[in-house]
């Protein structure tokens, strides 16, 4: 953790007593936050560049009561990946709190007081691992100088345990809740006056604990919201409940864009329950987050208001679709295909890639294809939202709670501060849950019923039909080979549509962030490299699927190394190794337009050493190089995403039938620092069984215009029979580096490496996911 | 009017025959721990137990279960074998967002008190129609063969 020491270091400016009332205004605030020597709104990296920056006043995330119970404000999106738990545990480490005695409270929408609170990118512990130390060190100061004054001793000769101060020469000790009050009316000590415990008095920070590969090696301090949620107590977005409540579902336009011609709603107000039909206006297009229009009824519980919407009759207006209603998955692919024939817009090029491909020993070039997918949480989107007395409250399972905020202010024509919106638990994210429009839907019903919350419940099919989608995505590969088969070319173009015709004119070509997620990245050392991005429109809603971009680009460039490594005859490991080259930082402006997750790179280069590292961990793990006898194979992928590494093998086995069985996975993991590793295990575990089911199962196509697909039955997801028989994470010990993102960088590697293992049991090659039928057609 | 027995009380509902039992419990009820997954039996989030058996209640009218016993998530605790069940989530880490976990719970509670030392394609089978979009199934696994009755798998 020597990066936060670094940090402490490096603001050697005395801010004694500016902290105290940090939440006033943004003046002060602009002096109060220190980013390298940066206030927040002048930082151009990191977690002071986000919008609302960072905050670290104990007095907004550390509450402790007389009785001793201490309470950490969480601001940051609960969706699985453990964050409550995981900030709490930082700084309850950091203050001493004893674990049976710390709690967890959410903030309410607030980015003035909380900082950024926008969860997406991994970015919770990279961002707020620092604020909260120093939040959790500041309070602690504060109970050793409430001690001191107490007992009438010199600060220095108190100190902090678990969960109380001790005055070692006298024998005296106070509960920190028998300081609570004194400590609450000192000044805030200024960052300089604090001292961050050494490692060496850590307790829970960065130590192996929990379910490690199968065997529980301790206890570990137990998840803030495990109990609630194994005995059905913790409350998710559906599960907020109010009196008076009203329930509404929406019919939404098939197509995207497409308006409400005529509603007939007479049988639909005829079902009992059903109280009020209320039209939506769409927005049209772009959507960004607005509500994509519709019918909503409403009625007294969730299943009439359902059996309404099945009896509404709805003609729909395909005309403001435009050729969106031409929109068809399989003529789409052609199209893609065929663009992915011509030169496009060059964004990376070193050397003559023309001249390197017409005088190789032996081209190899490949088409790679990725469908759109629907996030699909387990919980689907619900709101509720009431309007009352001009001010207008939401209760809601969301990732961006500022742009949830925003949205129902703007729709209702109301001061922020009009607007609260409660954060609940999220019943999973992955991206869905970035985007809020089922919240304002929610609040432009509670609009036309004003006075009474309305919960709006969106159906697995409203989820799956109306997603903002993975984009779709074709990736054409060539690379020219010497005679010995090492690349001496490297030309890839990718097509997709961008997340930018969300919100703006459809810009038909991938944005600087999205490129920027392992295209442009892409860290093999080869003499002559070209990447292109010609033109792909947008003809439904593209939106965040976890991990991003990075999905199609690590799907295309891990697939086609391997071609390679098979083409010039070598083992894969040995020619990814070479084609990598030695140990190096590439920084990533030297290669692009510099999108680097929003991260400094001087500070997070992408380092090919630490690369290196997770492909010779995980194939040692994997037992790389052994028999694995007929129709059984290992297959590796790497990426570096979200400033961390990853490199993942599989043994698979294919029998006559083409059943596929996966026996077992090795996963090697770089994020730096690790917080909590019992938790980035889980999340690198989850990500494994995602990204299987992106592999084997998951797609959604449309006909002209309308998803194909729209429940479990044909949207498949990974079940329990589909993750691998063993699972393990093997994590890089690397204190040393910044720390890096952990919810996202699991996932791109998982479809390539699994598709390699399979083409090392069969000799099949898999360039359309998901694999489907492929094995057994 | 239907009358329910649900976690051993009675309860008297007015609602229409034909709806299911989920929304029944989550709307009208207020028994909340039996959550909306998909609608169509495909995922499981809405497991109960009728009469000890494991039952999807988004597809099960509320009429049909007149007369049986309804068991939910919220009744758990106070089961010996659903407490186990509960430990063993716990004492593994199990859940990551948790929407599903209630569901699987119930699942693999059904299941042990049918089975109380069940081998692993047992479990595999059984445990295959809840869906978990985190991605925990090994740890599901684990937490079941956690669970179950040491004595009577010795």
């Amino acid at each position: 953790m020597s990066r936060t020491d670094d940090t402490l270091l490096l603001a050697n400016v005395s801010r004694r007593g500016l902290l105290k009332g940090l939440a006033g205004g943004s003046a002060l605030l602009l002096a109060a936050r220190w980013d390298l020597g940066l206030a927040n709104e002048q930082a151009q990296f990191g977690a002071g560049a986000m919008p609302g920056g960072w905050v670290d006043d104990p007095n907004v995330f550390i509450h402790i009561d007389s009785d001793g119970t201490v309470t950490f404000v969480n601001n940051r999106a609960e969706m699985g990946q453990g964050i409550r738990t995981s900030l709490a545990m930082v700084a309850a480490d950091e203050l001493g709190a004893d674990w049976a005695r710390v709690q967890a409270r959410q903030a309410n929408a607030d980015q003035d007081r909380y900082g950024n609170q926008n969860t997406d990118g991994s970015r919770s512990m990279r961002h707020w691992y620092d604020p909260m130390r120093r939040a959790a060190a500041a309070a602690r100061l504060m109970l050793e100088q409430a001690a001191a004054e107490r007992w009438e001793v010199p600060v220095h000769e108190v100190r902090a345990e678990v969960h109380k101060v001790v005055h070692p020469p006298s024998g005296r000790e106070l509960g920190f809740g028998e300081l609570a009050e004194a400590a609450r009316e000192l000044e805030v000590p200024g960052r300089d006056a604090l001292v961050l415990k050494a490692d060496s008095e850590l307790r829970f920070i960065g130590k192996e604990a929990g379910l490690i590969n199968g065997e529980l090696s301790q206890t570990h301090p137990k998840a803030i919201d495990g109990e609630d949620i194994v005995t059905g107590r913790a409350v998710f977005g559906a599960d907020v409940d109010l009196d008076d409540t009203l329930y509404a579902v929406v019919a939404r336009p098939p197509v995207y864009g497409a308006k409400v011609k005529a509603v007939d709603d007479s049988e639909a107000l005829s079902v009992t329950g059903v109280e009020k039909i209320v039209r939506i206006e769409g927005t049209g297009q772009p959507a960004a987050f607005n509500p994509l229009g519709g019918v909503a009824v409403v009625a007294t519980n969730t299943w009439a208001a359902m059996e309404g919407r099945r009896a509404l009759k709805v003609t729909w207006d395909m005309g403001p679709a435009g050729d969106n209603a031409d929109y068809t998955s399989a003529a789409y692919r052609a199209s893609l295909e065929a663009a992915a024939q011509s030169p496009g817009k060059v964004v990376r090029q070193s050397g003559d890639v023309e001249t390197a491909l017409n005088e190789a020993a032996a081209r190899v070039s490949a088409t790679y294809y990725m469908p759109h997918m629907a996030q699909a949480p387990m919980e689907p989107p619900v709101a509720v939202v009431r309007l009352r007395d001009g001010k207008a409250e939401a209760w809601a399972p969301v990732q961006n709670p500022r742009a949830t905020r925003e949205g129902i202010a703007e729709l209702l024509a109301l001061d922020l501060e009009a607007v609260t919106v409660h954060q609940t638990l999220l019943g999973g994210g992955f991206g869905r849950k970035s985007k809020p429009d089922f919240v304002i839907e929610a609040a432009r019903v509670a609009q036309a019923v004003e006075g009474r919350p309305v919960k709006l419940q969106w159906s697995r099919e409203d989820d799956i039909q109306h997603a903002y989608f993975h984009a779709v995505s074709v990736d054409h590969l060539e690379a020219g080979l010497d005679g010995d088969g090492k690349a001496t070319s490297w030309r890839h173009r990718t097509l997709s549509p961008s997340i930018a015709s969300l919100f703006a004119p459809d810009p038909k070509h991938k944005g600087e962030f999205e490129l920027g997620m392992g295209f442009n990245t892409m860290p093999f050392s080869i003499p002559a490299i070209r990447l292109e991005n010609p033109p792909a429109p947008a003809h439904v809603r593209i939106g965040w699927f976890r991990s991003v971009y990075n999905l199609p680009h690590a799907w295309a460039i891990q697939s086609f190394a391997h071609e390679l490594a098979v083409a010039a005859d070598r083992d894969h490991r040995d020619y990814v190794l070479e084609l990598l080259g030695p140990g190096r930082e590439v920084h990533n402006l030297t290669v692009g337009d510099g999108w680097n997750y929003g991260e400094d790179p001087d500070l997070y280069p992408i380092d090919v050493a630490r690369m290196r590292r997770v492909i010779e961990r995980a194939t040692e793990e994997a037992g790389w190089g052994r028999e694995t006898g007929k129709g059984r194979g290992l297959g590796l992928a790497f990426h570096h995403s979200f400033v961390s590494y990853t490199a993942i093998v599989f043994d698979v086995e294919v029998s006559e039938a083409g059943e596929l069985a996966i026996h077992r996975a090795d996963i090697a993991f770089d994020c730096g620092p690790q917080a909590n590793p019992e938790r980035i295990r889980s999340q690198l575990e989850g990500s494994c069984v995602m990204g299987i089911g992106i592999a084997l199962h998951s797609e959604v196509t449309f006909k002209e215009g309308v998803a194909e697909q729209d429940n479990f039955d044909s949207y498949l997801i990974p079940r329990l029979p589909d993750a691998p028989k063993v699972l393990r994470v093997h994590l890089i010990d690397n204190p040393d580096d910044a720390m890096g993102g952990v919810g996202e960088p699991g996932l791109p590697p998982v479809a390539p490496a699994l598709c390699n293992a399979i083409f090392a049991a069969t000799g099949k090659r898999i360039r359309r996911l998901p694999v489907g039928d492929q094995l057994t057609g | 009017m239907v009358t329910l027995t649900i976690n051993g009380r009675e309860h008297e509902l007015d609602v229409p025959d034909n709806m299911p039992l989920l929304w029944a419990l989550r709307d009208v009820v207020g028994l909340k721990g039996t959550k909306f997954g998909c609608g169509i039996a495909s995922c499981g989030a809405c497991t109960v137990h009728l009469d000890g058996e494991a039952t999807r209640a988004c597809v099960t009218p509320v009429a049909t279960v007149q007369g049986r016993a309804v068991t939910t998530i919220e009744a758990m605790a106070d089961d010996a074998v659903g407490r186990r069940v509960q430990q063993a989530w716990l004492d593994l880490g199990v859940a990551q967002c948790g929407y599903c976990q209630g569901g699987q719970i119930m699942n693999a509670t059904a299941l042990l008190k049918q089975h109380a030392a069940p081998d692993s394609e047992q479990i595999v089978e059984a445990m295959a129609g809840n869906l978990c979009r985190c991605g925990t199934y090994n740890r599901i696994l684990a937490a079941i063969e956690r669970a179950t009755d040491k004595e009577q798998s010795a």
